[in-house]
């Protein structure tokens, strides 16, 4: 339990650390934003597998604590409608590693997306392989997987989407670049 | 232990800013310091005088200039610092000096030179350089070269830019004198001294998708003689050893040191820490040495399963991982570097600390650079963390340290026992008795 709370504390600790290096003078660094996705990463890991041994009861609203919901109201504009609770959460930390993703673009035009011609049949069974600047416009009622990871299966409850948004969170901090 | 070292103490307050580099030449005559304004500020070592003996071995100020300005990247818009990443000699070949200094984009060759005499008489123009009226000119004369104070001047003698995507962290001079490489997060590039248009990229690290990025560069270097040869680190504690005659392109490598991670001392920052923030040759270069947020490991090229000596800086620093996290401590990149004759290792630590570690006696020692504790001439004490338990009346507790005071820079004279240590904006001198 206590290692679960540590994990959430520096998941809080690194996110914010996200943010910050945004404004940092001399642009993202590379190095710094890596070491971060991969402490994060420990985090998430180290906390769903103890959420995990504990169930998923003691934990409803547990992953939108830690999580840092000052985004700019001008960012909501990009984000998907409103959705049940633990949408607003999601939308937050999205927006950290895509507001980069913006600036970088000159930089790095590997992330190539092609809202347009994605019929939406097509993108709501889709894995997002790619880290898309602007969701989808259906929502995906799945979590998004990492390569090699297993789905969990857990009752649908707002713990799916904290999972969800971790790993979408570190995925895209290095993809933006 | 090894040295006694003593304060020289004159280098101490000129630096005004945070000192980002240092490095001596290839002779130990001159020492240069880059700082986070973009300023080198190069010291000269006095010569020997029998007039005055006392000073012989003091180093003063000898050329200061601007080597960087900040840009702005106006495609990206992102703002490029000017701070002095690295800066490296090139060996002396005639009467000027010439050092390679980099900021985060452009590297840049600059000529220090002497000018200690000035022409005199010429017929067009008087002495204050005004256009004399020609119809007062009757005579010619031949003008004579006068001498002059010393005047000594730095020129940008080459640009280096546009070729790095990312963050230059290093940059090496090969032994071959006519190339060198610059190093970013991913690609390393090598460059001809005489032409600036153009680099080739010899080791090319980005995934095709950045999603699947783990590991970045953290530096370069080029073997100390074999012109072939290159060692890079890498954020993940590896270090991979590579020759040019292979391919164009040097993403296999020839030996891949890594030593298997201790299981049991697996925390949330476990890769933070084993990133390798420095990587040396050793002179002979027999050796690499690496560092890493805790330890410093001397490698022998011929066994890359693990490395040699491993070294502990700080290791009470381990239990307070998330302390140092919270700070951002734990993201600072100490270097490290060798003595002369390969012997004595040494690196920096916080609260202006620094370590030495003899390789034959096996022996260490820790010294601290602040101006209460080094008055000119007086020998530096040893000091010590007390880890635990009775804190004896000269050791410092782990909680009282300084974690602002850091020393990440040091260099050591290339054959002598003198060392020169930044200290945030300080400069520390220290030379042993025995000279």
């Amino acid at each position: 339990m206590e290692v679960n709370i540590e994990a959430r504390r520096i998941l809080a600790v690194s996110i914010s650390k996200l943010y910050a290096s945004r404004t940092q003078r001399g642009g993202l660094r590379l190095h710094r934003s890596l070491l971060l996705s991969l402490v994060m990463r420990s985090a998430r890991d180290i906390y769903h597998s103890s959420r995990e041994s504990e169930g998923p009861n003691g934990a409803q609203s547990a992953p939108e604590e830690p999580m840092d919901t000052s985004s700019s109201p001008g960012e909501q504009t990009r984000l998907p409608e409103p959705q049940p609770e633990p949408q607003p959460v999601l939308n937050s930390t999205e927006t950290a590693p895509e507001e980069p993703d913006n600036t970088e673009d000159g930089c790095d035009s590997e992330i190539i997306e092609d809202k347009e011609n994605l019929s939406p049949a097509k993108q709501s069974r889709k894995r997002r392989g790619k880290a898309s600047a602007a969701p989808d416009f259906l929502p995906s009622k799945r979590a998004r997987l990492e390569p090699g990871e297993e789905r969990y299966e857990v009752p649908l409850c707002s713990c799916r989407a904290g999972e969800s948004l971790t790993t979408l969170s570190l995925n895209r901090v290095i993809p933006a670049f | 232990i090894l040295l006694s070292l003593f304060n020289r103490g004159l280098a101490s307050a000129v630096v005004s800013d945070i000192i980002s580099t240092v490095e001596f030449n290839s002779s130990g005559e001159l020492l240069a310091t880059g700082d986070k304004g973009g300023r080198v500020v190069v010291f000269q070592r006095e010569q020997e005088s029998k007039s005055q003996p006392q000073r012989r071995g003091e180093y003063n100020v000898y050329s200061t200039f601007q080597s960087h300005e900040p840009e702005f990247d106006y495609l990206k818009s992102l703002e490029i610092e000017e701070k002095i990443n690295k800066i490296k000699w090139l060996p002396q070949q005639n009467a000027a000096y010439f050092l390679l200094s980099t900021n985060d984009k452009t590297v840049k060759l600059w000529k220090i030179s002497e000018r200690d005499k000035r022409p005199e008489g010429y017929n067009l123009k008087d002495e204050d350089g005004r256009i004399r009226d020609p119809s007062t000119i009757t005579s010619l004369r031949v003008p004579v070269l006068q001498p002059m104070d010393l005047m000594v001047e730095a020129t940008a003698r080459r640009v280096f830019s546009n070729a790095h995507t990312y963050h230059i962290n290093s940059i090496s001079v090969n032994s071959d004198l006519q190339t060198f490489i610059s190093t970013d997060d991913l690609r390393i590039n090598l460059w001809n001294l005489e032409i600036t248009d153009r680099s080739f990229n010899i080791v090319d690290i980005k995934p095709a998708n950045m999603e699947e990025l783990t590991e970045v560069i953290t530096s370069a270097e080029f073997h100390p003689q074999e012109c072939n040869t290159f060692a890079y680190s890498s954020s993940k504690g590896s270090i991979r050893l590579c020759d040019m005659r292979q391919a164009a392109l040097c993403d296999k490598h020839c030996k891949y040191f890594e030593e298997p991670e201790d299981p049991s001392t697996r925390s949330f920052f476990s890769e933070i820490i084993s990133s390798i923030s420095d990587v040396k040759f050793s002179h002979s270069g027999r050796y690499l040495m690496t560092r890493d947020y805790l330890t410093v490991k001397v490698w022998d090229l011929q066994m890359e399963n693990k490395p040699l000596e491993t070294y502990q800086v700080h290791d009470y620093l381990r239990g307070k991982l998330c302390s140092l996290y919270e700070n951002d401590c734990i993201f600072d990149k100490f270097e490290c570097v060798w003595n002369g004759s390969d012997s004595v290792i040494m690196t920096g630590s916080y609260n202006n600390f620094f370590r030495m570690f003899d390789r034959n006696t096996k022996r260490d020692v820790t010294l601290e650079a602040s101006r209460e504790n080094s008055k000119p001439r007086a020998i530096l004490k040893p000091r010590k963390v007390c880890v635990g338990g009775k804190r004896r009346k000269d050791e410092i507790s782990v909680d009282s340290l300084d974690f602002s005071k850091k020393i990440l820079h040091t260099t050591w004279h290339p054959h002598e026992n003198i060392i020169a240590v930044a200290a945030t904006n300080n400069l520390y001198i220290f030379q042993d008795k025995v000279n």
